[in-house]
C-alpha cells in the first residue's frame, strides 16, 4: 500500500481584500517637501479599491499561498508535451549576475559586448545542436516561433515570385500549429497519421501541390512517436517547391541524435523553456528561438547579432527580413539560463535525451498491462495511455488524474492529443530517479486497482489536496475574474 | 460515459457519421446527438452560424467548446440557416441536458438532405466504433 496521506500543515488564507483594516499601510512615506498641487478635477475620483495591509500581512499572504503550490521543485511533474524537467539552480545564479541584470537594452554595442557575445554563442550552440545554419533568439515562446517560421515561409515564396496559400498540418501536430499558420493568412490542410501513429509519405504525396507553402511537423509527434518517414516526406514537399517546418517542442527526445538538416527540416523552433531547463508554466516566460537553413537566413528577424573580427554587433541591414518580432533581444533572462544549461551539460545533452526516452519507455512497459496503450511501439520522451480499461467502471481519465494528486504527483496531460480518446500523456523527463519513477508506477497501478474495486475513491478525488474537486464546468461557463 | 444502450436516439431523426442529427422536412432543426454531447463532456461555449449563412452537407458550421476540447460541428444537411437557438449563448449546457429539444442548434431551409442515416443505421455504426 502506498501512502496517500501526505498532507502536512495547510494554513488557510483569505483574499487580500478580506484582510487588513482601513488606513493600515506597510511603509512610512516621507513628508512632502513641496507644496501640494491641486489636480484637475476630472482626474480626481475615489480611486481603486486597494487592500490596506502591513508588510507582514503581505509577506504571510504570499508565503502561505506559495505552500499550496506544486512545482517541479515539489515533486514529479510528468505533464506530457511540456517537458517539466528540473531547472538547475546554477541557471538562476548566472541569470542574476550583476553584469546582465544591470545591462540596459539600449546600450550601444560597444558597451554591452558581453550580452551580445552570449547571444551570438547561444545561436552557434543551437545551430550545432540542430544541424541548421542560423538562429534568431527573438521569439518569446513556441507559438511566436511558429509565427516567425510561417512569416519566413511566406517571405521565401514571395521572393520566388509566387505566394502560396496552404500549409499541411498532421493530426499529431501541436494545437498551436494550425493557429499560427491561420494567423499568418495560410489555410491549414489536415493530414491524418496512419494506424501506427506516424505519417506516411503517400498521404503527403496525395495533397502536396504547388499551392502548398509547406508542412508543419511536430517531431517527435504528440503521440511521443518519432516520424520515421520524415526524410521521404521532406523530399516530397521539397520536390513541389515547399518548405518543411519542424515544431521542435519535443526536442528533449532527440538532442545529439538527430540532425535536422539531414532529415530535411528547413525551419525549426526550439522551446528553451522546455528542452533547456528554464522555469515555465506559472514559473516564468519562455523563449522560442527559430533556426533555418542558409537559404532562409536573409528572412530572419532583425536586428541580428554578428561577429565582426573580435567585436559583436547588431545588424539590421537585411532588406528581406520579416522585421522585428520582439522588443530588444527577446526574453533575455531565459537565454542566459539556457546558455548556462547547455554549457554545463556539454556533450551530456545526448545523455539527457537517451535518459528521457528510456524513462518514458520504462513507464510504458511497466504500465501497459494495466492501462490501455493505443500505440504499442517504442516511444520517445513520452507515452500515451487511455482510460479504456476503466470505462465499464465509469472511471475516466479526469478521475485518474485527480487521484494522482493524493499521492503527491502532478497529473499528466489529459485529453491531449485529440487523436487519442481519453488520452493520458506521461512525460517523466530525464530528471527523475529510478526510485521516483518506480513509486509513480506503483501509484498508477494502485489507482487502477481502486478504479475497479472502489471507483468512488476516484470519483471523489482528490481527498488530500487543499481544494477538492473543482467545478471546471461552472468555472468555464460563469468565470468570476475579480477579487 | 454512457454505454451504447443508454443513449437517447429518437426514431424520427436522421443522423450523420460525425454525430449530428437533423429533423426530416423542408425547414429542419439540427444539432448534435446524445452520443456527441456525452463524448464531449460539459459544453461551456457554442459558436453558432449566422442567419443567412449557406452550407453544403459536411461543411464546418459551428464550434462546440467543452471542458475537454474544442470541436467543430459539420452541417448535416445542405441549405440556408433561417434561425439559430439563441438560448445556447447563455446556456450552452442545454446541449448536454437535452440535445434534441432545448439543445437544438439552428434551423436550415434544406436544399439537400442526402446521405443521412436512420436510427438503426446510426446505432449500427456506433456499435462498430
Amino acid at each position: 500500500m502506498i501512502n496517500d496521506k501526505l498532507t502536512g500543515l495547510v494554513l488557510d488564507e483569505p483574499l487580500l481584500w478580506e484582510k487588513g483594516s482601513r488606513g493600515r499601510i506597510g511603509i512610512s512615506i516621507p513628508e512632502a517637501e513641496v507644496e501640494k498641487a491641486k489636480p484637475d478635477k476630472d482626474l480626481v475620483w475615489e480611486g481603486p479599491d486597494f487592500p490596506e495591509l502591513s508588510e507582514v500581512d503581505v509577506v504571510r499572504h504570499f508565503t502561505r499561498l506559495s505552500t499550496w503550490n506544486f512545482g517541479v521543485d515539489t515533486g514529479m511533474y510528468p505533464l506530457g508535451s511540456c517537458t517539466m524537467k528540473y531547472n538547475p539552480k546554477l541557471n538562476e545564479k548566472t541569470a542574476s549576475m550583476e553584469g546582465f541584470i544591470s545591462s540596459h537594452p539600449l546600450l550601444p554595442d560597444n558597451l554591452c559586448q558581453g550580452t551580445l557575445k552570449l547571444m551570438y554563442e547561444l545561436q552557434e550552440l543551437l545551430c550545432e545542436i540542430t544541424g541548421l545554419d542560423a538562429f534568431t533568439l527573438q521569439p518569446a515562446a513556441g507559438a511566436q516561433g511558429e509565427l516567425c517560421g510561417m512569416l519566413v515561409f511566406n517571405a521565401f515564396h514571395k521572393k520566388n515570385g509566387k505566394r502560396r496559400k496552404k500549409i499541411i498540418i498532421p493530426d499529431t501536430a501541436h494545437g498551436t500549429n494550425p493557429a499560427s499558420c491561420a494567423l499568418c493568412g495560410f489555410e491549414p490542410v489536415g493530414l491524418n497519421s496512419g494506424a501506427d501513429g506516424i505519417l506516411h509519405p503517400d498521404a503527403v504525396r496525395e495533397i502536396m501541390d504547388e499551392d502548398t507553402a509547406g508542412i508543419m511537423i511536430t517531431n517527435p509527434n504528440t503521440l511521443g512517436l518519432f516520424e520515421e518517414n520524415i526524410k521521404e516526406i521532406a523530399e516530397i514537399v521539397h520536390e513541389k517547391g515547399g518548405l518543411v517546418y519542424c515544431d521542435g517542442a519535443n526536442m528533449n527526445a532527440i538532442m545529439g541524435a538527430v540532425s535536422m538538416r539531414e532529415i530535411g527540416v528547413d525551419v525549426i523552433h526550439l522551446n528553451l523553456h522546455k528542452t533547456f531547463s528554464t522555469p515555465h508554466g506559472g514559473g516564468g516566460p519562455g523563449a522560442g528561438p527559430v533556426g533555418v537553413i542558409k537559404e532562409l537566413e536573409e528572412f530572419l528577424p532583425v536586428p541580428r547579432v554578428e561577429k565582426n573580427g573580435d567585436k559583436f554587433i547588431l545588424n539590421s541591414d537585411f532588406p528581406l527580413s520579416i522585421g522585428k518580432l520582439h522588443a530588444f533581444h527577446g526574453n533575455y533572462g531565459v537565454l542566459i539560463k539556457a546558455y548556462t544549461y547547455i554549457l554545463s551539460m556539454g556533450k551530456d545533452l545526448f545523455d539527457v535525451s537517451t535518459k528521457a526516452v528510456l524513462n518514458a519507455n520504462y513507464i510504458k512497459e511497466n504500465l501497459k498491462d494495466v492501462f490501455h496503450l493505443p500505440y504499442d511501439r517504442p516511444c520517445m520522451h513520452e507515452c500515451v495511455f487511455t482510460d479504456e480499461n476503466f470505462e465499464e467502471y465509469k472511471v475516466s481519465t479526469l478521475d485518474i488524474a485527480k487521484r494522482l494528486l493524493d499521492f503527491g504527483f502532478h497529473p499528466p496531460t489529459i485529453y491531449f492529443p485529440l487523436v487519442v480518446h481519453g488520452a493520458i500523456m506521461i512525460e517523466p523527463t530525464e530528471s527523475e530517479s529510478k526510485e521516483e519513477i518506480d513509486r509513480f508506477i506503483e501509484v498508477m497501478k494502485q489507482i487502477a486497482r481502486e478504479a475497479k474495486e472502489n471507483p468512488d475513491i476516484l470519483h471523489n478525488a482528490p481527498a488530500n489536496a487543499k481544494v477538492k474537486r473543482l467545478d471546471e464546468t461552472l468555472a468555464a461557463r460563469k468565470p468570476k475574474l475579480k477579487g | 460515459m454512457k454505454e451504447i444502450n443508454e443513449l437517447n436516439l429518437p426514431e424520427n431523426f436522421l443522423y450523420t457519421e460525425q454525430h449530428e442529427w437533423a429533423e426530416k422536412g423542408d425547414v429542419v432543426k439540427v444539432g448534435v446527438t446524445d452520443y456527441a454531447q456525452d463524448q464531449l463532456g460539459d459544453i461551456v461555449f457554442v459558436e453558432l452560424p449566422e442567419v443567412g449563412d449557406s452550407f453544403e452537407k459536411g461543411d464546418e458550421c459551428a464550434t462546440l467548446e467543452s471542458v475537454k476540447a474544442v470541436s467543430e460541428m459539420y452541417c448535416p444537411v445542405s441549405g440556408e440557416v433561417v434561425e439559430i437557438n439563441e438560448a445556447l449563448e447563455d446556456e450552452p449546457g442545454l446541449i448536454n441536458e437535452d440535445p434534441y429539444e432545448k439543445g437544438w442548434m439552428f434551423k436550415v431551409k434544406v436544399t439537400s438532405a442526402d446521405g443521412l442515416m436512420d436510427k438503426a443505421a446510426y446505432l449500427e455504426m456506433l456499435k462498430g466504433a
